[in-house]
């Protein structure tokens, strides 16, 4: 059968590894604008400025801190900006909601869209003016340095790891958002905030704070992304419109869709890039129309 | 009789109209150069305000003004888009009274703001774009093609390679004009010198992840993996081949477009001995070195690429072709630039009937991290590729300049 496809079967398994990988980027993204949308029922555009400035601020630490603060050498590594820069990016983006996201909830959708966009555009042409088109280079920590090798196949250990963290916080928020107290105030809040207001809940505190985790998933995913891609201005504009097919597909607001989708939709696209490499852009949106037209809400999500 | 009269006059008011432009030696009085460029975009590093600073240093060391008239440099962003360098050029050529365009990073945009050069009658040189069409099927009366084109890339570093004993291929190609035409060209040249191509993919233009063409690319067992792609699409291919381990196994990478910008971006650790094809390198002597010690100083410590060495030679190319016809008229100053040989100091050659500026190519070499003395100290030419060599023989052009 292999023999057929013109492919051997541990090639076959290396692209469906391949496609694992990319996918867990996908789900972890998709997740926190899963839960941006589903609790917030914001359109977050700037989700791919946040992924990079996640991935920024990791090479940041890395290469120009030192400098700045005046100490050459020191270094921020890269399992300390792993929890830095989530928390960085998330009380920016805290402080965008509360500045200015804040006071368009009560209008349509569009104009949480519009002024997302409007922002992403905005950070993404500083960093390009600070740092270049070309961007720069971020080594793989030398913990994670290396591979396995397997006659053909060979999987670094930094991609293993990559699955590995995206799953285990992948899972983390969906059972804190499905499975615990503080998730099911989450869910009522989107419900009916007026009553959970009444009920002497802080809303507009758990809004803020929803937001500041949604773009710090995003941060989170950029530092994990830096030592695989290369950090630019634009790693994220190129990933967000993949990101919301994703979603999409998944479901809106869907946080368990987006998880599965993503990692699905990963793995499609690595055997799209082996069968027909040309289509490995296109694939992903084409399932996005079948989907569409079959389960208009999304394969996980609820038709209203 | 009437209409003889009326010829008489027809003919008299056009020599009226066009006796001014050949008397006036400078239209506007002012010598104009407008930098087209991406001075934002994805090939802002390659050319872009670098590009401006050049332009402006030739003016300078020209001493600021040819045949008594001031030389004035404007430039203007064209993002690498298409259809913004043709609304720019025409803004240049309408508003500005540009006489000469220069730049025109990224194939597209530089055929686009040919075509209105053209038009305007009006000179467009171009450094930045790759494609042997500029000087082949579209080439202007107007325009030169002055660093590189596809042609010396795939002659360049395919022929280099193949010669060294590497001669099974794979290609990771762009899926679009321009990567169809180096794959093809390059495999014409592997063909031709005993080599083999084991296989190839096409990927779209943009791809975030290149893992997997790079885990095919490693499947084929091919000695040579060839990219025949650009920018971000070769960073992403070098940088996953080095992760999956390809970088120092019995395979090679080799990028058959690639900038010094692009080797900076991506670090020595994982391009060291890597070869690609250039049309200069700053520190391949002592008159690149000292042009490029004076850029340094004015452009953040950072090295001039080729592109935009070809900026600075270009412009002063153009205004040595203005003083020696003692006008800024296109036709008169194209001839001249034809017809002389070229030697600055940093280009040596000749301007073709087509506008292709043959000169020599520089095969380099990317050095190790240990033997490098500086960030922009990242390769060492390993072979200079005589000018015939690395262009298409005039006799091959579909230009229609030398067809007819």
């Amino acid at each position: 059968m292999f023999e057929l496809l013109g492919i051997t079967p541990q090639a076959l398994v290396s692209q469906l590894l391949i496609g694992l990988i990319n996918g867990s980027f996908y789900a972890l993204l998709s997740l926190g604008l899963a839960v941006i949308f589903g609790l917030l029922n914001v359109i977050n555009f700037t989700h791919g400025a946040q992924y990079m400035l996640g991935a920024m601020v990791a090479w940041l630490g890395l290469t120009q801190i030192g400098d700045w603060i005046g100490v050459p050498g020191f270094q921020l590594n890269y399992f300390v900006v792993l929890i830095l820069a989530p928390l960085l990016v998330g009380l920016f983006s805290m402080l965008i909601e509360k500045t200015m996201l804040k006071r368009l909830y009560h209008l349509d959708h569009l104009y949480g869209l519009l002024l997302t966009f409007g922002l992403a555009l905005v950070i993404e042409g500083m960093f390009r003016h600070w740092f270049g088109a070309l961007g720069n280079s971020y080594p793989v920590p030398e913990l994670l340095q290396g591979g396995l090798r397997a006659g053909e196949l060979f999987l670094p250990y930094y991609r293993l790891w990559v699955v590995f963290l995206a799953l285990i916080v992948c899972f983390a928020t969906w059972y804190f958002i499905e499975r615990t107290n503080l998730g099911s105030l989450l869910r009522a809040g989107t419900e009916n905030p007026r009553l959970l207001q009444a009920l002497g809940i802080n809303v507009p505190l758990i809004v803020t704070l929803t937001y500041g985790a949604g773009c710090a998933l995003a941060a989170f995913a950029g530092v994990m992304a830096a030592p695989i891609y290369q950090v630019t201005a634009v790693m994220g504009s190129n990933l967000i419109i993949v990101v919301f097919a994703v979603v999409v597909i998944g479901g809106m607001g869907s946080i368990a869709g987006a998880i599965v989708t993503g990692l699905g939709l990963g793995v499609v696209e690595g055997l799209t890039k082996v069968f027909y490499p040309q289509a490995s852009s296109v694939s992903i949106f084409i399932i996005m129309i079948i989907v569409l037209l079959i389960k208009p809400a999304g394969l996980f999500g609820k038709a209203n | 009789m009437k209409k003889t009269l009326i010829a008489t006059a027809v003919a008299s008011c056009l020599m009226v109209a066009t006796i001014p432009a050949h008397a006036q030696t400078v239209s506007d009085n002012e010598v104009r150069i407008g930098v087209l460029t991406d001075l934002s975009g994805i090939y802002s590093a390659i050319e872009g305000p670098g590009a401006v600073l050049a332009a402006q240093m030739a003016a300078k060391d020209f001493g600021g003004q040819v045949l008594g008239k001031k030389i004035v440099i404007t430039s203007a962003d064209t993002q690498s888009k298409a259809d913004l360098s043709s609304s720019k050029a025409r803004e240049m050529f309408e508003k500005d009274k540009v006489d000469m365009i220069v730049g025109n990073v990224s194939t597209a945009s530089a055929l686009a703001a040919m075509e209105v050069a053209e038009q305007f009658k009006r000179v467009s040189i171009v450094n930045g774009a790759a494609s042997l069409q500029i000087t082949n099927e579209k080439c202007t009366p107007y325009s030169i093609h002055y660093v590189y084109d596809t042609y010396a890339l795939s002659r360049g570093t395919g022929k280099a390679v193949v010669d060294s004993g590497k001669k099974t291929w794979f290609f990771v190609t762009a899926d679009y004009a321009f990567g169809h035409t180096l794959e093809r060209d390059t495999t014409e040249v592997i063909v031709a010198n005993g080599g083999k191509v084991l296989g190839g993919v096409k990927h779209p233009i943009n791809t975030t992840d290149f893992s997997s063409f790079m885990a095919q690319a490693q499947a084929s067992k091919a000695e040579v993996i060839g990219l025949a792609n650009a920018g971000g699409d070769t960073i992403g291919s070098v940088k996953q081949a080095a992760e999956l381990g390809i970088m120092g196994s019995k395979q090679t990478v080799v990028p058959l477009l690639m900038f010094t910008s692009d080797i900076q971006a991506l670090g020595l650790k994982q391009t060291a001995g890597m070869t690609f094809t250039e049309g200069w390198y700053w520190d391949f002597n002592d008159a690149n070195r000292k042009f490029a010690d004076r850029f340094m100083k004015e452009f953040k410590g950072k090295a001039p690429t080729s592109v935009q060495a070809g900026v600075y030679s270009a412009t002063m190319q153009y205004l040595k072709a203005v003083e020696a016809t003692k006008t800024d008229n296109s036709d008169a100053v194209m001839k001249q630039l034809k017809s002389v040989e070229i030697n600055d100091g940093l280009f040596k050659g000749k301007i073709r009937a087509d506008g292709k500026f043959e000169h020599d190519m520089y095969l380099l070499e990317v050095k190790s991290p240990g033997e490098s003395k500086g960030p922009n100290d990242v390769a060492k030419v390993a072979k200079v590729i005589a000018a015939k060599d690395a262009t298409l023989p005039l006799s091959q052009s579909k230009c229609k300049l030398v067809t007819n």
